[in-house]
């Protein structure tokens, strides 16, 4: 069994402002070993920076406990900061630097060695392809390449954990999968932890381990498929006409177990495919409900998320939301 | 979809937006590189593309808002550059950044947005709880906008942009960073609008708004590069296969892999960590699933699986505009 690398257990941070207390983390708990790539996965305000800034002891802890290589994120922070590497979200390179300035200012604010440094800064300019743009100003660099330049500043002293917090906010396409790509290496030829935070879905398949963050509170965690094997049945998808109808008509049918809506498509949860597929379309047919196949498909981690976001709110009644009454 | 177009304005065959031949060059460079398309009434149109590829020029040509260097285009039969007026006054269009006023409620953000686009009070009246309705804030109209949650704030913000009735709407990464179940039940609106005939455009590099739109047109270094449904998009355009390899050490399965692409033992096109699997792009399933397991078994790698997978539309998407001589570099 690897070692544990990050450590919180029944986390709490409130924010007291005047009269009020928000719990931006509540009750939180995870674990990551050696060499994963963690990523915590939540929607804006779910609590994901707070936790990655009371993990690192930028933040004090308002209860339980919360540690980094063994070391206490509040009592030892110098530790802390000599073997980790962060990316803020607003990561702030200072942009009148060039590349290799920045990663010159950056090792000498963690005191590398000059010598270290001779070595450390040629091989990460290339490792991230920034090798032919060292005298380039930060501020002139594409968005990707400024996420490029903020990992190899992030990787200058050597770390053996990176916090990266929505490395790819903002980001297209192909920079996103360049950077992905550069973790994976960093996994691959070095063994780094790394735990990211996101709000893109489709992100937790880059990693071997996720957790599923909502409102501060940790509402599934494991591997990919340990998560959607939490989900409910088997997963049809189809596009009805008219659409409210078909979704009131599936609901009351036995067998279904959750229905979704994606845009023009009604995703359908049920206990049995065989089953269930002709019934549906007899009920629809019945009502006179037009419609494309029914396929089955296999449920992503955002219809995952989807379905224990809603699980989680009835199970707690003080979280019942008001959804919007139009558009149910 | 059957759609009856009740909020187009003007009654015409021709397909609301048409983009004809477009170019835009900026000095030397050329943003937009002889771009043709169409969209038509009731679609829900996903424009896609990476940074600086010439999505928003174009979108900006379409508005009235920039000059095209030649080509032509037109919105619901008026021309951009020539008819900027009537373009304005039938279009709708809502950004990532979109302006709400805080300090005010709902009802009156959207009586606000309505007098800009020179609306009677008797219109009003009748349109902004229509607006309310469809945007589910009934009970929150009388809020100060500023405590409302994001979702919320997008919905509203969709209801001013629509508050003229356009027949167009443009849609700038509407759903970016927001949570999951505001995102479903934005699109749900957006469906709902579509329904009624209103053409919707969205422009957008998230793939999971892209996965949501009817039809796709990719736009790289200026030019189109594909112009097709998800689903058509994802069987056609893929350029090679993706292989899906479970295994014992997925760390050491790249290694070896990206080793054999490396000194050309195996034609893979990319090859990256997906979790606890490896995904690569080969030319041929049947052939490279069996070169990928020799060469995994030489190198004493216990494989469980080798599978061949759909392609996300990310995948379809990178293929796309990715220069096919340099993707043999990576």
């Amino acid at each position: 069994m690897a070692e544990t690398v990050i450590l919180a257990k029944d986390l709490v941070k409130q924010f007291k402002n005047d009269k009020t207390v928000i719990t931006a983390v509540d009750h939180l708990s995870l674990q990551v070993a050696a060499g994963e790539t963690y990523g915590l996965i939540g929607p804006d305000g779910a609590g994901k920076t707070t936790t990655i800034r009371v993990l690192l002891g930028l933040l004090n802890r308002t209860a339980g406990e919360s540690s980094i290589l063994g070391f206490d994120s509040m009592r030892s922070t110098y530790p802390i900061r000599d073997r980790t590497g962060y990316i803020a979200q607003s990561n702030v390179l200072p942009p009148d630097l060039s590349v290799m300035e920045n990663m010159q200012f950056f090792a000498d604010i963690h005191g590398v060695d000059l010598a270290v440094q001779k070595k450390n800064i040629p091989e990460l300019l290339a490792f991230t392809g920034l090798g032919n743009f060292t005298s380039r100003l930060a501020g002139k660099l594409s968005g990707g390449m400024k996420k490029k330049l903020a990992l190899a500043c992030s990787l200058i002293h050597e770390p053996q954990v990176i916090f990266l917090d929505e490395p790819t906010l903002g980001v297209d396409p192909v920079s996103r999968r360049d950077f992905w790509n550069l973790l994976g290496n960093l996994r691959t030829e070095k063994g780094l932890t790394i735990f990211m935070s996101t709000p893109y879905m489709d992100e937790a398949e880059r990693c071997t381990q996720v957790g599923l963050i909502t409102k501060g509170r940790m509402i599934a965690s494991g591997t990919l498929p340990e998560i959607k094997a939490l989900l409910p049945g088997h997963l049809l998808e189809f596009a009805p006409f008219p659409f409210k109808p078909a979704q009131q008509i599936c609901l009351i049918l036995p067998g279904v177990l959750e229905t979704q809506v994606y845009g023009e498509k009604l995703h359908v949860f049920v206990d049995d495919v065989a089953v269930r597929q002709p019934q549906i379309e007899a009920a629809l047919a019945a009502e006179g409900i037009r419609h494309d196949e029914l396929r089955e498909i296999e449920a992503r981690m955002e219809e995952a998320y989807i379905s224990l976001v809603n699980r989680h709110k009835s199970t707690s009644l003080e979280n019942v939301q008001s959804l919007p009454g139009g558009n149910q | 979809m059957i759609t009856e177009p009740s909020f187009t304005q003007k009654q015409s065959s021709t397909p609301p937006v048409v983009v004809e031949n477009l170019v835009k060059r900026f000095g030397d460079f050329v943003a937009v590189d002889n771009v043709s398309f169409n969209v038509q009434a009731g679609e829900v149109f996903g424009w896609l593309g990476p940074n600086g590829a010439g999505k928003t020029t174009t979108i900006r040509i379409l508005l009235g808002l920039l000059k095209p260097t030649s080509g032509k285009t037109f919105v619901l039969g008026f021309d951009s550059n020539l008819q900027k007026k009537e373009v304005h006054a039938r279009v709708g269009y809502m950004s990532q950044q979109f302006t709400l006023y805080n300090d005010l409620t709902p009802w009156e953000n959207i009586r606000f947005y309505g007098g800009v686009h020179e609306m009677r009070p008797a219109e009003l009246r009748l349109r902004i709880p229509e607006i309310i309705h469809m945007a589910g804030l009934e009970g929150r109209e009388n809020a100060m906008t500023r405590t409302l949650s994001g979702g919320w704030k997008q919905r509203l913000a969709l209801g001013c942009a629509i508050v003229h009735k356009p027949g167009v709407i443009f849609l700038d990464e509407p759903t970016a960073g927001v949570d999951p179940i505001s995102r479903r039940e934005f699109w749900q609106l957006i469906y709902q609008m579509a329904d009624e005939g209103v053409t919707v455009v969205v422009t957008t590099h998230y793939m999971d708004e892209a996965e949501l739109c009817q039809r796709i047109g990719f736009i790289s270094q200026g030019k189109l590069v594909a112009l097709a449904s998800p689903s058509v998009l994802k069987k056609s355009q893929m350029r090679g296969f993706v292989l899906e390899v479970n295994a014992s050490n997925p760390e050491q399965v790249v290694r070896i892999l990206k080793a054999a692409a490396q000194n050309q033992q195996l034609a893979l096109d990319e090859v990256a960590l997906y979790g606890a699997q490896v995904h690569t792009v080969v030319p041929d399933v049947m052939l490279y699933k069996e070169k990928i397991m020799a060469l995994l078994l030489a190198n004493q790698i216990s494989v469980r699986s080798i599978d061949w997978i759909a392609p996300s539309l990310e995948d379809v998407f990178i293929s796309s505009v990715k220069d096919p001589l340099e993707s043999k570099s990576v």
